[in-house]
């Protein structure tokens, strides 16, 4: 029996196996799918990360070699090249590698951090033939990255999301041509950073409400058709641009990998795509936690962080005094303007002093004013310069409010002036 | 000189094949690809179609009711995927009932065994999420789902150990009679003799024959665009889902896969060659009308959208026999639907039309039959643990989707007929054909294909010859400096 | 007057910066964006990333980035710099590669180990 299990080694399992020593646990177990630690990290050679939780700007490596180092000062076992195949709800993970065979681990906690997936151009359904040329911004980092090799020597960009938008600037300084990005929605999914520094750095159109209509090549990518998309969400005719591209990046979002914690029966948040979880990151199986892109996608490798260790010090506490005392249980709702809320639960008694809730809004907003609501009584208020769907939102919520919330039901909802 | 010249590999040219191997002749087939299954037989409803679509006292009746007998043995004992749900076609309205009767009638005819017209509270129990405007169904137990691909595969396999040769990106571009009989076909390989030639030419049956004598039949390609869902919508229904033909159109399936997925499709467009490009039109139309039976479908489970090319005949029947003026040359031509359900029985015409000339050799006495193929997911923890012990390739999971180890991948580069890409591992091994399609585990694909293979990262292809993934290296000042 | 997107944390505050007025900046949300808006009309800088040629380890590729910002306009000639660099294992992160990269003071060093 191990004190706790944690599923991937990337960013969040990396802060969670930390936090969880340090709060006094000893039997620790990373399963890390790839050879070494830091997941996606290691491919995400460009800085930006870190600012937060270092006060400095690092690259993916650097900050994934920072929680490595702070990892090797504990007793945290790590088993590498190791994929989970089960998650059980009494918490027995089956999994296996080519040196330790298959193993079914029985653990008296759980922590998820398997991270995301991209979405693909089967889940957009982009029409045209299907050739070679094709690929996610991430499996076109990994090769550019890590393997050495480009993918392509002139490229378009579907979707603005931030994977996309910093492939276009990498594609760019390893010699290919980026002819444009091109974004279905008014408004882009990155980080304005990286409009800046990827696409405005390079003189690279970015084409906002706009999409491929059509990709054409039989073996080869060889020309991407673009349309503007109207207010019915269709292409308007005539509106069509040619490009001469042999390689289309997809940076289409992103889908937290839960089939484990699908599997294990544990609930779900159909907003997320994640676990629901309490304040504390536990979801609906006592002892499992969730955090990190796994439970819902964030922008910045710091807020994973922050999540991961909460979960992580959530576990300790767990094997050390058992569970969280039920009590009294408010259920956060997004209201207006927002697409989820996370956490979804809040026991009032597992919070000390305030508890987080981060959540993203479905449009963008000017100078706004976050609403705390329970029932028709505004509990809270937040003021915002800006709001926006690219960028995650967090709020602070005092203890001493929770407990004056009148029913059990916190609405977040956003106010603009 | 061979015997048999095979030209195609698809799911006929395959079963032709394995079909001819048993017996002492020298076999060899022509594949324009430079993989197996790669046109019609990679991309198509994976139906194995019960029989009571075709008129009766046609070839395609009598061939059909015959192939789905054949390809149950056959799967069994070369281990494809094959799932015996049966099928349901659907009465929508009441005006549709009187089909219903008729598709029965047709099917008794044909010999398909166990149909029944069930009401629509019957179809309802066995598929709570149709449509509420069922009216009345028509189920035909024998009806199954297939992999198509790995039949052929597996078809191709075999023959290939009992000495078949098989080669592969070798098209043929003419064909000629010889004077003592016989036909020169001239390849992109250079070329082969061979004293008769089958043309299982899928799409480019008519074009092949032409090199020989003009074609008394003539082939429309015939596109369908299909959606492939996540397996979260893989039970949406458990049998195969036909609606009635209407002034729409023949309207388009709705089938759980031998893989677990969910597959909606196709529509019909004539269109030129293998031209399998998706168009929104075509989406748009084959989800509508797939709602029309189950409206409950959750596209945005959609995983890959795809197209194939069927071989749509002028005339309402298969194409099966010697060409008159061209002796011994035997033409297996509109396999288009139900082509896939009757191929074993299509081979079984070609054998006895060999036979027929005395062509065919005896039996091999040493004849190796059979195949397994080992899906380390569908094991059991037990099995899991004993495989991995013996063979510890198979305890590192490459394709985390589908759960398909390194040990399945190294088979599929190492089997009898051998992946050299990337979707030729996706096609054996099944890596990459899941929910991120191949955008996890491709780069780690692509470095198992270099290594085992001893090839250059820059050739490998993602499929056909051209489709390559990368284009150079970074840093190529350093190359030399290493 | 013009508009700057501050890219000092990834906030993105839109600055206004007046160019008549000693580039008077407003619209900042942190003293960081004052001299940000200056700096980006005056004379723009940048941190470059991008990998080297790596043997011995487990990816023939290692990240590396310029040890301060740079000169917006000398990244094409820094990316240039890297292309015949080969570093052998084991690589510490925070290695020095290349000295004074082009003459712009900062270095290339490594953002990894590689045993």
């Amino acid at each position: 029996m191990v004190d706790l299990v944690i599923i991937g080694g990337g960013p969040a399992g990396l802060a969670a196996a930390c936090k969880a020593w340090e709060s006094g646990l000893r039997d620790i177990l990373i399963l890390e799918r790839d050879k070494e630690l830091g997941g996606i990290l290691n491919q995400c050679i460009h800085n930006g990360f870190g600012l937060h939780r270092f006060g400095e700007q690092l690259t993916g490596p650097e900050y994934a070699g920072r929680f490595i180092d702070m990892l090797k000062n504990t007793g945290v076992k790590v088993q590498l090249d190791t994929m989970v195949l089960e998650v059980t709800p009494d918490k027995k993970v089956h999994c296996v590698s080519k040196t330790e065979g298959y193993q079914i681990i029985e653990a008296k906690s759980i922590v998820l951090g398997m991270g995301c997936r991209e979405r693909t151009r089967g889940a957009i359904g982009t029409p045209g033939t299907r050739p070679a040329g094709v690929y996610t911004a991430g499996a076109a980092q990994r090769y550019v990255n890590m393997e050495g090799y480009m993918v392509g020597k002139r490229v378009l960009i579907l979707g603005s999301g931030d994977i996309g938008l910093i492939m276009a600037r990498r594609m760019t300084l390893e010699g290919a041509k980026v002819l444009a990005c091109v974004e279905v929605m008014p408004y882009s999914g990155g980080l304005t950073r990286n409009i800046v520094q990827c696409l405005n750095d390079f003189n690279i159109p970015l084409y906002l409400s706009h999409t491929i209509v059509d990709i054409q090549g039989k073996e080869r990518v060889e020309k991407a058709i673009v349309a503007e998309i109207g207010p019915d969400r269709k292409p308007i005719p005539g509106t069509e641009m040619e490009f001469d591209v042999d390689t289309i990046l997809l940076s289409v979002g992103l889908i937290p990998e839960n089939e484990l914690t699908k599997q294990a029966g544990i609930e779900m948040d159909p907003r997320t795509k994640g676990a629901v979880v309490y304040e504390n990151m536990e979801t609906s199986i006592p002892g499992v936690f969730a955090c990190g892109n796994v439970v819902q996608v964030h922008d910045l490798v710091d807020f994973v962080s922050g999540e991961s260790e909460l979960a992580g010090v959530a576990a300790a506490k767990y094997v050390q005094n058992g569970p969280v005392q039920e009590g009294r249980v408010l259920a956060v709702k997004p209201g207006k303007d927002l697409g989820y809320t996370l956490p979804q639960r809040i026991r009032v008694e597992g919070v000390e002093k305030s508890t987080n809730v981060s959540f993203r809004v479905r449009r963008i907003c000017g100078k706004s004013t976050i609403l705390v609501k329970s029932g028709d009584q505004v509990i809270a208020k937040f003021k915002r310069e800006r709001l926006a769907p690219g960028e995650m939102e967090h709020i602070a919520l005092p203890r001493v409010l929770l407990d004056k919330a009148p029913v059990d039901e916190l609405t977040i909802e956003i106010e603009e002036a | 000189m061979y015997d048999v010249a095979i030209i195609g590999c698809g799911v006929i040219g395959a079963a032709a094949a394995y079909a001819l191997s048993r017996y002492e002749n020298k076999v060899v087939i022509l594949e324009a690809e430079n993989d197996v299954a790669d046109c019609t037989t990679k991309a198509n409803s994976a139906i194995l179609h019960a029989g009571y679509d075709p008129a009766p006292g046609t070839k395609m009746a009598r061939l059909n009711v015959r192939g789905v007998e054949l390809a149950k043995e056959i799967c069994a004992k070369l281990d494809v995927p094959y799932k015996q749900c049966g099928s349901l076609v659907l009465a929508l309205s009441e005006s549709e009932l009187p089909h219903l009767q008729h598709l029965y009638e047709n099917g008794t005819a044909n010999g398909v065994p166990d149909m029944k017209i069930l009401t629509k509270e019957e179809t309802l129990a066995m598929e709570p999420n149709l449509s509420e405007n069922v009216c009345g169904a028509l189920w035909a137990p024998s009806a199954a789902i297939v992999s198509p691909w790995e039949y052929a595969l597996a078809m191709t396999e075999v023959a290939v150990r009992n000495g078949v040769e098989l080669r592969r990106s070798c098209r043929v571009e003419d064909a000629e009679a010889m004077a003592d009989g016989g036909y020169r076909l001239t390849t992109t390989q250079g070329t082969v003799e061979a004293r008769y030639v089958i043309n299982a030419a899928g799409i480019w049956t008519e074009k092949v024959h032409c090199m020989v004598e003009p074609a008394s039949f003539h082939i429309t390609p015939t596109r369908g665009e299909y959606y492939l869902l996540d397996k979260s919508e893989g039970t949406r229904v458990n049998h195969v889902i036909f609606q009635c033909p209407n002034e729409l159109g023949k309207g388009v399936l709705v089938s759980p896969t031998v893989h677990g997925n969910l597959i909606v499709g196709p529509d019909a467009v004539p269109v030129h060659g293998d031209d399998t490009s998706c168009t929104s039109k075509g989406l748009e139309f084959v989800k509508a009308t797939a709602q029309r039976s189950v409206p409950s479908i959750n596209f945005g489970e959609s995983i890959r959208n795809f197209a194939g090319v069927r071989a749509n005949l002028d005339v309402d029947d298969f194409i099966i026999g010697e060409e008159p003026e061209a002796p011994g040359w035997i033409d297996l031509a509109g396999m288009k639907s139900p082509g896939l359900s009757a191929a074993p029985a299509v081979a079984e015409e070609a054998v006895g039309i060999l036979k027929g000339h005395g062509a065919l050799g005896a039996e091999k006495a040493d004849y190796k039959d059979g195949r397994r193929h080992i899906r380390f997911k569908e094991l059991s923890a037990e099995e899991k643990a004993k495989l991995v012990k013996e063979q510890p390739a198979y305890g590192r999971v490459i394709c985390r989707c589908e759960t398909i180890t390194e040990g399945e991948i190294l088979a599929a580069l190492h089997s009898e007929v051998p992946a050299t890409t990337i979707d030729g591992v996706k096609r054996r091994a099944g890596a990459g054909m899941g929910r991120c399609q191949g955008g996890f585990c491709g780069p780690r694909v692509l470095e198992l294909i270099s290594k085992e293979l001893g090839m250059d990262p820059l050739d490998i292809l993602q499929d056909k010859n051209g489709s390559n993934v990368l284009v150079s290296e970074t840093k190529v000042g350093g190359k030399s400096n290493g | 007057m013009k508009e700057v997107i501050c890219t000092c944390c990834p906030k993105g505050c839109h600055l206004q910066v007046d160019e008549a007025n000693d580039y008077k900046v407003t619209g900042n949300g942190c003293p960081n964006g004052i001299a940000y808006g200056k700096e980006e009309l005056t004379h723009p800088t940048r941190i470059i990333t991008s990998t080297v040629r790596a043997e011995g380890g487990l990816h023939p590729r290692c990240p590396v980035k310029t040890s301060k910002p740079v000169p917006k306009g000398q990244m094409a000639e820094v990316v240039a710099a890297l292309d015949s660099i080969v570093l052998h294992t084991p690589i510490h992160v925070g290695q020095v590669v290349v000295e004074n990269v082009c003459g712009t003071g900062a270095d290339i060093v490594t953002c990894r180990n590689m045993d």
